[in-house]
């Protein structure tokens, strides 16, 4: 299987902040791929390199190189709205917009230019399904979206980013806000996904990350501590601090 | 101790009270003199007849030219202070960097420190002289010109509470717009916008509220004839220089032409009345809808 997604060297400064440093990891596609370590370790700040969140935080620097599918995506030539198309995110907080949840959506095809309503239709009702909210929301598409329970606005958030056709997922602590079984339908979604996206996700919770992950990495004061198989990782790292991270010893 | 907290308490009370009591009493003469005067003048006359004559020797009581000026010059001054306030308040909100909005916002909120008697003077003697250029048929008393100034005091008004509602939107939401790919522009016009959409008709209806009930420049530039007109260009009178005029002139008291001001005072404060609740309102339903 070929790389989705390579890292070289990424350093992220934010002014003098040395916020994550020389990292570097290759990622599969079709794989999720877990993110943890303590608060303020470089974890989001490593997720949000991928659709250059971070460019929008004013004095933030990135230095190295990051590639997806083959392509170097801070290339000055790069548009940054097409790469995001590509790379969706679903935040720690549910967030839809105070609009309906079907326009909730429709919003990405609709800012991209698609105006055929069939199609719209068609690719509202597939983001839904593949987010397993549409036997939910089927019948109050033209309901507002505030009206839904946390765990289902996340799901619908998770719909949102789907329908523009990413090839990534990126997932910021996605069911941090959520009761156990809206986590655990995340959960499940987050496995069914994998077929037909590459999933990272941050994440504090350990179970989580063992059961969702193929891959985990482990990060540490901006740098990537361990990164191996799951399994390997959580039952036999190499690393003293990894160790005591996942044993509870601190974080 | 206790006795202390019991005198504090209650004289937090009194104090609130008074306020109550305040604009009750303000109201309650509002109504007395007002019911006073339509015991004289009938309330069909005063909304419908087309002139207004309440000091000549041939009276007429309708209040329709006054309310005309009064609706001119606030859609003048509404037509200055929306669409440049919010654009002011786009820029400000989400494309201004920190620093720069952060010099600007009170600079711009140096204009409503400007004395309204200022503002009528600029208007009467330099925007007036100006548009004459540009309109040759407009008289020295207009419309116009209070309109446009008006405009300009209330437009830190409209720029400031708008900025501060698309202010208000969180940041998550932008970030989950920008993060499907979304331009800045988009962005703002289809989730920030529409989210705040409630607290900016609050700071249109704040500006109506204001260009309603404002008197002074108007009172200098627009003219003392009340015309039942739109014509901008054409001296006029709005209801608060009526009031001022009458009340400055030697008009005896306790006679129908004194009461008039009350009748047309109260006709004010149930319009302003209103848009304050509407307002009030929707206040309520954008805090809600965030």
């Amino acid at each position: 299987m070929s790389q989705k997604i390579e890292v070289k060297n990424a350093n992220v400064y934010y002014g003098m902040e040395h916020a994550l440093i020389n990292v570097s990891m290759n990622i599969k596609a079709n794989t999720v791929t877990a993110l943890i370590g303590p608060s303020g370790c470089g974890k989001s700040t490593f997720l949000r390199l991928f659709n250059r969140m971070n460019d929008l935080i004013e004095n933030c620097r990135v230095e190295g190189q990051i590639l997806v599918d083959g392509q170097d995506i801070y290339n000055p030539k790069v548009n940054v709205n097409e790469l995001r198309k590509s790379i969706g995110m679903v935040f720690q907080k549910p967030n839809p917009f105070p609009k309906s949840i079907y326009e909730n959506v429709a919003y990405g095809l609709k800012v991209n230019g698609i105006k055929d309503k069939r199609l719209i239709e068609e690719k509202v009702e597939q983001s839904l399904k593949q987010a397993a909210l549409w036997d939910e929301v089927k019948d109050k598409l033209k309901k507002s979206a505030l009206a839904l329970s946390g765990g289902q606005q996340q799901r619908l958030c998770i719909a949102r980013a789907l329908a523009v056709s990413p090839s990534v997922l990126l997932m910021d602590e996605p069911a941090s806000a959520l009761d156990p079984i809206s986590t655990m339908k995340i959960e499940e979604l987050i496995f069914n996904l994998k077929s037909s996206y590459t999933i990272l996700i941050v994440t504090h919770n350990m179970q989580q990350a063992t059961r969702t992950s193929d891959k985990t990495a482990f990060f540490y004061m901006g740098e990537l501590v361990e990164y191996d198989d799951t399994r390997t990782l959580f039952t036999n790292p190499k690393f003293e601090r990894t160790q005591n991270y996942i044993t509870g010893r601190f974080g | 101790m206790k006795k202390k907290e019991i005198i504090v308490e209650k004289f937090l009370l009194v104090c609130t009270l008074i306020t109550v009591f305040t604009s009750a009493a303000i109201i309650g003469i509002l109504l007395y003199q007002t019911v006073y005067f339509f015991s004289e003048v009938s309330v069909w006359e005063f909304f419908t007849n087309t002139k207004w004559t309440p000091l000549y020797y041939v009276k007429n009581y309708g209040v329709l030219p006054l309310l005309a000026g009064t609706f001119l010059t606030t859609v003048i001054s509404l037509l200055v202070s929306v669409p440049l306030g919010l654009t002011i308040a786009i820029y400000l909100s989400e494309y201004a960097p920190k620093r720069f909005r952060e010099m600007v916002k009170p600079s711009l909120e140096i204009l409503s420190a400007i004395p309204t008697i200022v503002y009528g003077f600029f208007a009467l003697t330099f925007v007036t002289p100006l548009l004459q250029n540009i309109f040759p048929q407009m008289a020295g008393f207009n419309a116009l010109s209070p309109g446009i100034v008006m405009g300009i005091m209330i437009l830190p008004l409209v720029s400031s509470l708008s900025e501060d509602a698309l202010h208000a939107v969180p940041r998550s939401l932008r970030e989950a717009s920008l993060a499907m790919g979304a331009t800045r522009f988009q962005t703002s016009f289809r989730v920030v916008i529409p989210a705040a959409f409630s607290g900016i008709a609050v700071s249109v209806i704040l500006a109506i509220s204001r260009a309603v009930g404002e008197t002074m420049i108007v009172a200098i530039a627009a003219g003392q004839q009340p015309q039942f007109t739109l014509n901008p260009f054409v001296p006029i009178k709005t209801a608060t220089t009526y009031i001022v005029e009458v009340f400055s002139g030697d008009i005896e008291h306790d006679t129908v032409e004194y009461r008039t001001i009350f009748a047309v005072g109260m006709t004010l404060f149930v319009f302003t009345f209103i848009l304050n609740n509407i307002s009030y309102f929707l206040k309520k339903r954008f805090q809600t809808n965030l």
